[in-house]
């Protein structure tokens, strides 16, 4: 969906008729002014950068400035969700329902470390090694945490993007753009439904050598590297 | 008088509302110390004290820490990374990733052919260059470092972290005097021993290696 | 016959014969599964060990000296809050099959989330425990993660640092090493379309005479808060239980940002670990750095010079300070004043990172303190601003919160007599900290076993006896004036002078030996287990959560009240999820 999204940026500045141009550039024009000037994040915090978020929204930055100062704890109500902090694989479940929620257009900022990659904790066995995996991205902003500035920066960046945006080409009035993302679900580990029929091929399928657990194959590929 | 801790109340968040207006006024032309540009809330700053970022920016304080950056050389172009590893060993994420170099007979040589820092796992912690033995990585202060694609921006190569020793200078101005005097200690200290071992005149005791930096 | 007599010196023999099998070098004591209880109430009814403070599992597994007949142990460390000093350690020993032992609740019930932590984590079973499910993690998870033989999806390699990083270290990432190239691990034969998930029990009140009002009928009805929900702190969940407005059962559900971080504390070094407990309470992380750094340095037996100890009690309690200013905003926020008073504290904790930032090069993840010392010493006028902080700004501060809040008479209505836990509950629950201290109980380790020169100030423990909400706000804003009171004379007293003892040492070597180290950290009591086997890595590394172990009296003390008081009773309690599901 992320890329599908960014090749509509790219070809979002050439439109095909010549005639619409003017009327086209100025009504994208006015249609990207008035939602990039007024995001409404999610009030939605999931671990130390969601401080981080806090900070950015008090008075030392003031996140109103941006138009963004609305924070709202429906996602009904906000187009932007900063997902601050870790996500937990029990936590998953919950941050995809609440995006399906949102209503188009909605952006994502993966903000820090963990959101992006799952940063200092990405080993651990509770942990999603990044968002991206389950919901698209738009803005990923590195730190840990990203100091206030870092995360105004990103969404500084999500404004230039929003701002690339054509009417013509949103995929927002398009059919199918609305179908919800397949909520994950807590099994013996978090698996994603549209996943189900390569795991159970993986699973069920008798395996080449007989003891080949996850952690003989990852310590293989080690020595492999340092053979090389 | 009940409403009495109310209206109590309500005097606060009114002086706090008139106290960042007064505080404009009386430090006319600027309470932002040092001009719009360059930010810094002093402690006795009352009202509201509002950094407008991208316009303004704070002064970052020496010691802050982002993901980190290499050092070279500008004026012999070389690294002053010697690939030896500690970095590697110390980093708690375990994001640097160095290949040492080889010469054409394939013995390791004292420089990184790659360089990786995966900054989508970097915690920021420092301490890669606070054991780094070369001062040859140090935390970078650029924190503008949103991306739109994780997978190709966030894992930075040599390439991208190498900066220029004058770059550390600028941002870094006290530790930079702090190594360059310890340097100069050192190299002062080379000599005098180098002297003395001349007059003594024993070329026995003179240890190979023991000059390297440690 | 000489067995026998070596058996009636053992402590605790004549009170209950049999109980302890064996004392250690050290002090602790092998316990036997079951007299565990016996002597349990012995020690509480007259020992005077009534707060259990910590509950922690370990797995030997490969330990020198182990097999599989006692491989798997738990450890309780007990204090007096009467006596102070230190600790009674008392361990049970259990074999690799089928580990169990009798659980603590009905003794100590403080020991409830414990239990289930460690039945969660090493799948060690409690007998008798009054709901025994997983805690951190989910219903039906492949395992038990802390077992030293479960590797993680991503495992790598036993220890870092890992070999594949240099001298060869080409740059792979962990979805291009694992197998399913996301952090997962599916067990083998395992078919997700006729799984099933497993039905959670929840614990539901059965008292049918709690709430009903009068005679009009209700219904019990089971309302979820969170995990995403403005007024939880953080991805927290409770499952409230209502007969119309009035609750009636409450059970807290964490593990929302369960982030292993003692699997990879096993997996570090020691130093590694530094940065980590940053993120445990990562509004306090001075507090955290400095827990840990105790403890290591108990260990290692360093000493730290006297100005790198000055440095850190101000850090330490400049934490204390923003900690509870936060603390207090957003209890505030939870009654309905939105975001005013979170504001104003945000105003004053930004100066005060302004400094962490200057001193330590973070405004939250300082990772400032070092193995006998500090890792940065700080400019006289660092120390200038501070004082005037401390001497002139903060006071102030606290006056003027105070002004807008102690005798506001919507945040007297809301909080007087709100959430009300007894003395005797608060200590049996093992909550510490300043909700301990707001039920009348005067216990600050800062004064019961003093640890770095707290000896040397003159401070006082503020206690109130209201046992509700409001004193629970009251004793941190006096809190926050001792606070300032120490570092007003710590700042005096600074002397100048090296900041870190002996050379600084990435890998360290730690001899073997075990050691329980505790501080009161804004939130209570932050405690730090460490077992160490000599190598360079921690063997067990566990933290004694204060957040984590004082929501166990959420429940009990919210049941009577309105639903709105549950969110205040949080409020009052203060977590922070970092440290609650680590
Ligand atoms: S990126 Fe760092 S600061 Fe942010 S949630 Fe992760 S550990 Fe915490
Ligand atoms: S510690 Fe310094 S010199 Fe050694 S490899 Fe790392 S950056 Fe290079
Ligand atoms: S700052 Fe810390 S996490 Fe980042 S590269 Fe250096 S040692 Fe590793």
């Amino acid at each position: 969906m992320d890329e599908d999204r960014s090749i509509e940026y790219r070809q979002g500045q050439i439109p095909q008729e010549l005639q619409h141009n003017v009327v086209i550039t100025s009504v994208d024009y006015i249609y990207n002014l008035i939602r990039k000037t007024s995001l409404w994040p999610m009030m939605f915090g999931l671990a130390c950068c969601a401080i981080e978020m806090i900070c950015t929204a008090a008075g030392r930055y003031d996140l109103a400035r941006f138009g963004m100062e609305v924070m709202r704890p429906s996602p009904r109500q906000s187009d932007l969700m900063i997902v601050s902090g870790t996500v937990t694989k029990k936590m998953l479940p919950q941050i995809v329902r609440i995006y399906n929620q949102m209503a188009e257009p909605r952006y994502v900022i993966a903000m820090g470390a963990c959101a992006i990659s799952g940063g200092p904790f990405k080993d651990g066995y509770n942990v999603v090694s990044g968002i991206d995996k389950y919901i698209p991205v738009d803005v990923y902003v590195p730190g840990c945490p990203p100091t206030p500035e870092a995360l105004l920066h990103g969404v500084l960046k999500l404004r230039e993007k929003i701002a690339k945006q054509s009417i013509t080409q949103v995929s927002w009035y398009r059919k199918g753009s609305q179908d919800a993302i397949p909520v994950p679900v807590l099994g013996p580990d978090i698996f994603d439904p549209r996943r189900v029929p390569e795991i159970r091929k993986r699973t069920l399928a008798p395996r080449p050598d007989d003891d080949g657990s996850e952690a003989t194959e990852g310590a293989q590929t080690v020595e492999d590297q340092s053979e090389a | 008088m009940f409403g009495k801790g109310v209206l109590k109340g309500l005097g606060v968040t009114m002086k706090h509302w008139l106290y960042t207006y007064v505080d404009d006024i009386r430090k006319i032309p600027s309470r932002y110390a040092g001009g719009r540009d360059i930010l810094k809330q002093m402690p006795d700053e009352e009202g509201i004290f509002t950094i407008q970022y991208p316009e303004e920016k704070r002064v970052i304080p020496e010691r802050y820490r982002f993901t980190p950056m290499l050092l070279y050389d500008a004026a012999t172009g070389k690294d002053l990374c010697t690939a030896c590893g500690i970095c590697t060993k110390v980093c708690p994420t375990q994001c640097i990733w160095i290949v040492r170099d080889k010469d054409e007979k394939g013995k390791p040589i004292s420089r990184p052919a790659e360089f990786y820092i995966d900054a989508s796992l970097c915690m920021n912690c420092g301490l890669c260059s606070e054991f780094c033995p070369f001062g040859a990585i140090k935390p970078n202060h650029d924190f503008e470092r949103a991306v739109y694609d994780r997978h190709q921006d966030m894992i930075y190569d040599k390439q991208a972290l190498l900066v220029p020793l004058e770059y550390h200078a600028a941002i870094h101005p006290t530790e930079y005097a702090e190594e360059e005097a310890a340097k100069a200690a050192k190299a002062q200290a080379k000599a005098r021993r180098a002297q003395s071992r001349r007059r003594r005149g024993s070329a026995a005791d003179r240890k190979p290696g023991e000059d390297g930096a440690d | 016959m000489s067995e026998m007599s070596a058996q009636e010196t053992l402590p605790y023999h004549e009170a209950v014969p049999g109980a302890v099998l064996e004392r250690l070098e050290n002090g602790s004591l092998i316990v036997a599964a079951d007299k565990l209880l016996q002597l349990g109430t012995y020690l509480r009814d007259h020992e005077g060990y009534d707060l259990l403070s910590s509950v922690t599992g370990v797995d030997y597994l490969g330990y020198k000296g182990r097999d599989a007949s006692n491989r798997f142990e738990v450890v309780y460390h007990l204090y007096s809050t009467k006596r102070g000093g230190g600790p009674l350690v008392l361990k049970v020993r259990m074999p690799e099959s089928n580990p169990e032992l009798p659980s603590v609740v009905s003794v100590w019930p403080g020991a409830e989330l414990q239990e289930r932590e460690i039945w969660d984590l090493y799948g060690i079973r409690f007998t008798g425990h009054p709901n025994l499910r997983r805690i951190l993690l989910w219903e039906g998870f492949n395992g038990h993660p802390m077992r030293k033989d479960w590797h993680e999806a991503y495992y790598e390699e036993e220890h870092k640092p890992f070999r594949s990083r240099h001298p060869n270290g080409h740059h792979v990432l962990a979805e291009d090493r694992a197998p399913w190239h996301d952090n997962v691990f599916y067990p083998e034969g395992w078919d997700p379309e006729i799984w099933q998930e497993p039905i959670v029990q929840y614990r539901l009140p059965t008292d049918p005479s709690l709430g009903t009002t009068g005679d009009l009928p209700t219904e019990r009805i089971v309302v979820n808060f969170g995990p995403q929900h403005p007024s939880t702190h953080g991805v927290f969940r409770m499952i409230v239980t209502l007969e119309g407005e009035t609750i009636v059962g409450l059970e807290p559900e964490v593990g929302y940002l369960h982030r292993n971080h003692e699997k990879i504390g096993e997996r570090n070094t020691y130093l590694m670990n530094m940065p980590f407990t940053d993120r445990l309470d990562y509004l306090c992380s001075m507090s955290n750095n400095l827990g840990y750094a105790l403890a290591v340095e108990k260990l290692i037996g360093a000493e730290v010079p006297e100005r790198a100890e000055y440095l850190r009690i101000i850090m330490v309690e400049l934490t204390r300070i923003i900690n509870h200013l936060l603390a207090i905003g957003f209890l505030l926020n939870d009654l309905g004043a939105f975001f005013t008073p979170v504001l104003y504290a945000f105003e004053e904790r930004e100066l005060i990172l302004d400094l962490f930032e200057e001193a330590a090069g973070s405004r939250m993840m300082c990772n400032y303190m070092r193995f006998g010392g500090v890792a940065h010493d700080v400019s006289e006028d660092w120390l200038e601003r501070c004082r005037y902080l401390v001497n002139e700004r903060l006071p102030r501060r606290v006056d003027e919160l105070e002004r807008l809040l102690t005798e506001n008479e919507i945040v007297v209505a809301r909080c007087k007599g709100v959430g009300y836990l007894s003395p005797e509950d608060a200590i049996a629950l093992s909550v510490t900290g300043p909700l301990l201290r707001a039920s009348g109980v005067q216990y600050d380790i800062r004064k019961a076993e003093p640890y770095s020169i707290y000896d040397r100030f003159d401070f006082e423990i503020p206690v109130y006896h209201g046992c509700d909400v409001y004193d629970r706000y009251r004793v941190r804003v006096a809190e926050i004036r001792q606070s300032i009171r120490i570092l007003q004379q710590a700042l005096k007293d600074i002397p100048p002078g090296e900041i870190q003892s002996g050379k600084k040492q990435h890998l360290l070597r730690v001899p073997p030996g075990e050691v329980y180290s505790r501080i009161e950290a804004p939130k209570g009591e932050l405690g730090f287990y460490i077992v160490s086997d000599g190598s360079p890595n921690p063997f067990r590394y566990h933290i004694r959560a204060p957040s984590f172990v004082n929501l166990t009296a959420l429940g009990p003390m919210s049941v009577g009240y309105k639903v709105a008081d549950a969110i205040i009773n949080l409020g009052s309690i203060d977590i922070v999820l970092g440290e609650t599901d680590r």
